[in-house]
């Protein structure tokens, strides 16, 4: 394995994540002229099969704010189209100069393949129905920092206290899954929610890989339940939102509107049974399904600065990546 | 014709028989001439000292996967072959998804044609209905006075249950199974590996064991049916059996007196699903690799009896179809230089299977399934399939020297037990290890 890669959070070390996180504070405090000469003249490529507006701009925005340059491929505007393989992609990326891939897909493993078949540290910008780490590592910094935690460490107590609920479609989400398996070995209480559907039984057997943080993670399917027990949580509580799926949902029939009475994060719900829960959620988000529009925008609402942590985590990331030393 | 040939001191092993003693055996004309005691047979012209080694009945495969015609690039029917006779196999029985299906008998006597090669005694189940498409069926008599030896639509499921019903009923007067891909495909789209954890860690959707039970349930139903509404007594073969439900359905149906018969592949006893970790499409194969659970259970089936023979899904894919997507990877794995030693380790050494059983599971009972009478034995007047192994021998596998055209193995770097020394086809030396 590549090690500037990072594939998956299945297995990452609390160590590379403290360092991570720390290496995201010291470039955020960097100036942005000394900033930029981290990667000068290095070449980073955004591979993108599916289309993405949050992680492919932060991912570039980051690249371009560390000096680097970026050239974007997705899959409408290249010999993709054509049926070129994903190894010959990244061949042929590497072959141009490449020194790292960004790449999102819409096939689980993809980030493994491409790291296999070019050996270029290669940055999981989401794959399939599997993994999404950037996402996982900017929502714990978003935890972190709305919660007054030290967001410049990490260790396996850093979230101890803390219970987060994540709500929705869970089978169909990378971001659920690397949150799932991330979170809790920081000592955070991680509550599943949503309907049998979207959220079989076995999952837990599924996310629960590290058996130091066995325990720490369960099934509630009654939100309020979820909510109220999230509340009591000495250090803090959080209302992950996930969007449903549409388009992975592949025949599954679900009643929307009772969706929505069950799990829909309402401004009357939160108040009654997590009033100082931190909102968040990964975007895109459907206003009036998942949540509601005016919980998205009130003061408990993190899902901004998640943008914002995108962008630093994702300069820690590249420098990491490409080995460079702040 | 080959010269006469005398193999010394051998440890023979024939569980048709009940031998398992040291033997001399003589060929002659391609056939077992005389087996005897340890020096009571004369000197022949030629000698192969087999001391130290193993001698059983060469082993039957069937159900493999020669991809000729019409995927010559991945596998051919001479190279097959010769990786079967690496394997100990002599005889091997190709399934008819080629290009095209091989449903004719045009196609079946060029599959069976001696150009095509075959190092080892070639069969063939060509398809049970026509391009495999599960809607007409194939001549059945026809194909079976050509040589078939069953028929099935392999890689698919007969779905449809008239039309099931109707295979079963024209097999069953030919007296020739019909071996069943099960598989519910309605329940399996857009599947690639088995449902369960370890498919939701990785994001994929995984296939039910029900896909696979309520076919077999169903065509054991359809069996119980024929026998009392036809007054035939058709044979269900199962192919590479994965889940505890339906080896548990095929024991009850067995108990019951039914005609059926099922097969394990080695990959299904060594492998659960937590091979697929880092998505290795080299380990993709349909049925999927399953739980733990359901690995004890074909073990279990194996050891009690249910299962009656081990087939390997012979399976070459060329390295590029492999290398893609894990979801966009063709199913399969090459099998038939690992059958062996997969089945020594696993069954034999963890789980005291004995080797009478193992060469009964290889070779007895596969050639009794498809009614080869002069092979699968050692009996004098039998073809001269044979293998000479050493079953103690601990060895590790590499894809890199298999004779197979394909390399898709997901048992390259892994430990083997027991190692073929020679393999002889009517006689003749097809194989020899290095």
């Amino acid at each position: 394995m590549n090690l500037g890669s990072l594939l998956t959070v299945n297995g990452l070390p609390i160590a590379e994540v403290a360092h991570l996180l720390a290496l995201t504070t010291q470039i955020e405090k960097m100036h942005p002229g000394e900033r930029a000469k981290l990667l000068q003249g290095r070449r980073i490529a955004l591979l993108f099969y599916e289309s993405s507006t949050r992680t492919r701009t932060s991912f570039e925005l980051a690249a371009k704010s560390l000096g680097a340059t970026t050239t974007l491929v997705s899959d409408k505007s290249s010999s993709i189209e054509k049926g070129e393989s994903l190894k010959d992609t990244g061949l042929t990326l590497r072959a141009l100069g490449a020194e790292c891939i960004i790449l999102r897909h819409p096939a689980s493993g993809a980030p493994e393949l491409l790291e296999r078949t070019c050996n270029l540290p290669v940055l999981n910008a989401g794959d399939g129905m599997h993994q999404h780490p950037s996402q996982a590592l900017l929502d714990l910094r978003t935890i972190l920092t709305r919660l007054n935690l030290d967001a410049a460490t990490a260790h396996a107590k850093s979230l101890d206290g803390v219970t987060i609920v994540i709500t929705g479609d869970i089978r169909h989400s990378r971001v659920a899954r690397s949150n799932a398996m991330l979170l809790p070995r920081l000592g955070a209480r991680v509550i599943l929610c949503g309907p049998p559907e979207l959220l079989p039984q076995h999952a837990i057997e599924g996310l629960a890989t590290d058996p130091a943080a066995t325990g720490w993670i369960e099934i509630i399917r009654d939100f309020d339940l979820a909510l109220t027990l999230a509340h009591a949580a000495p250090h803090g509580c959080v209302a992950m939102m996930l969007r449903i799926q549409r388009e992975r949902l592949a025949g599954l029939e679900l009643d929307l509107a009772d969706y929505i009475a069950h799990y829909q994060l309402t401004t009357e719900r939160l108040a009654t049974h997590a009033p100082n829960a931190l909102v968040m959620h990964p975007g895109p988000m459907i206003r009036g399904l998942e949540i509601a529009g005016e919980v998205a925008d009130c003061p408990n609402s993190a899902i901004e600065q998640q943008v914002t942590h995108g962008l630093a985590i994702r300069t820690a990331l590249l420098v990491r990546a490409l080995g460079a030393t702040p | 014709m080959t010269p006469d040939l005398l193999i010394r001191n051998a440890h023979a092993l024939d569980p048709a028989t009940g031998l398992d003693s040291p033997r001399d055996i003589l060929i002659h004309h391609g056939r077992i001439a005389a087996i005897e005691l340890p020096g009571i047979l004369p000197a022949g012209p030629e000698e192969l000292d087999a001391t130290g080694l193993t001698l059983a009945p060469g082993f039957i495969d069937i159900h493999v996967h020669l991809r000729e015609p019409g995927q010559t690039y991945k596998e051919t029917i001479a190279t097959g072959t010769r990786a079967a006779a690496a394997g100990g196999f002599t005889t091997v029985v190709a399934m008819p998804n080629t290009l095209p299906v091989n449903d004719s008998v045009a196609s079946l006597h060029w599959m069976l044609s001696p150009a095509r090669n075959a190092a080892v005694n070639l069969c063939a189940m060509p398809a049970a209905t026509l391009g495999s498409l599960g809607e007409t069926l194939s001549d059945y008599e026809a194909l079976a006075n050509a040589g078939a030896v069953g028929f099935t639509d392999d890689g698919k499921p007969v779905l449809d249950s008239d039309i099931m019903w109707a295979a079963l009923v024209a097999s069953a007067r030919l007296g020739l199974p019909i071996s069943q891909h099960a598989e519910d495909t309605r329940l399996t789209g857009g599947c690639s590996m088995n449902f369960g954890p370890v498919a939701f860690r990785l994001g994929l959707r995984g296939m039910t064991i029900e896909a696979e039970s309520n076919i077999v349930e169903r065509d054991i139903q359809l069996l119980r049916d024929i026998e009392k509404v036809e007054g035939l007594r058709p044979h269900l073969h199962v192919q590479h059996v994965s889940t505890a439900k339906a080896l548990a359905a095929i024991r009850l149906a067995k108990q019951q007196g039914l005609h059926v018969t099922c097969e394990a592949a080695p990959h299904h006893f060594t492998l659960t699903d937590e091979a697929l970790e880092h998505f290795d499409t080299n380990a993709k194969m349909n049925p999927p690799l399953r739980a733990e659970s359901d690995r004890q259970a074909v073990i279990a089936a194996i050891l009690d009896g249910t299962v009656d023979c081990i087939a390997t899904d012979h399976a070459p894919h060329a390295a590029y179809e492999k290398e893609v997507e894990f979801e966009r990877a063709p199913n399969g794995i090459t099998g038939l230089e690992t059958a062996l030693g997969l089945a020594l380790r696993i069954l034999h050494r963890d789980h005291g299977l004995p080797l009478a059983k193992i060469v009964t599971l290889m070779s007895t009972n596969p050639a009794q399934l498809i009614k080869l009478h002069d092979r699968g034995n050692l009996k004098p007047g039998s073809h001269a399939d044979l293998v000479l192994f050493a079953p103690a021998a601990a060895w590790t596998y590499s894809a890199e020297v298999s004779l197979s055209k394909s390399k898709n193995s997901p048992f390259d770097g892994a430990p083997m037990l027991g190692q073929i020394h020679t393999t002889l086809s009517e006689g003749r030396i097809v194989h020899r290890a290095s």
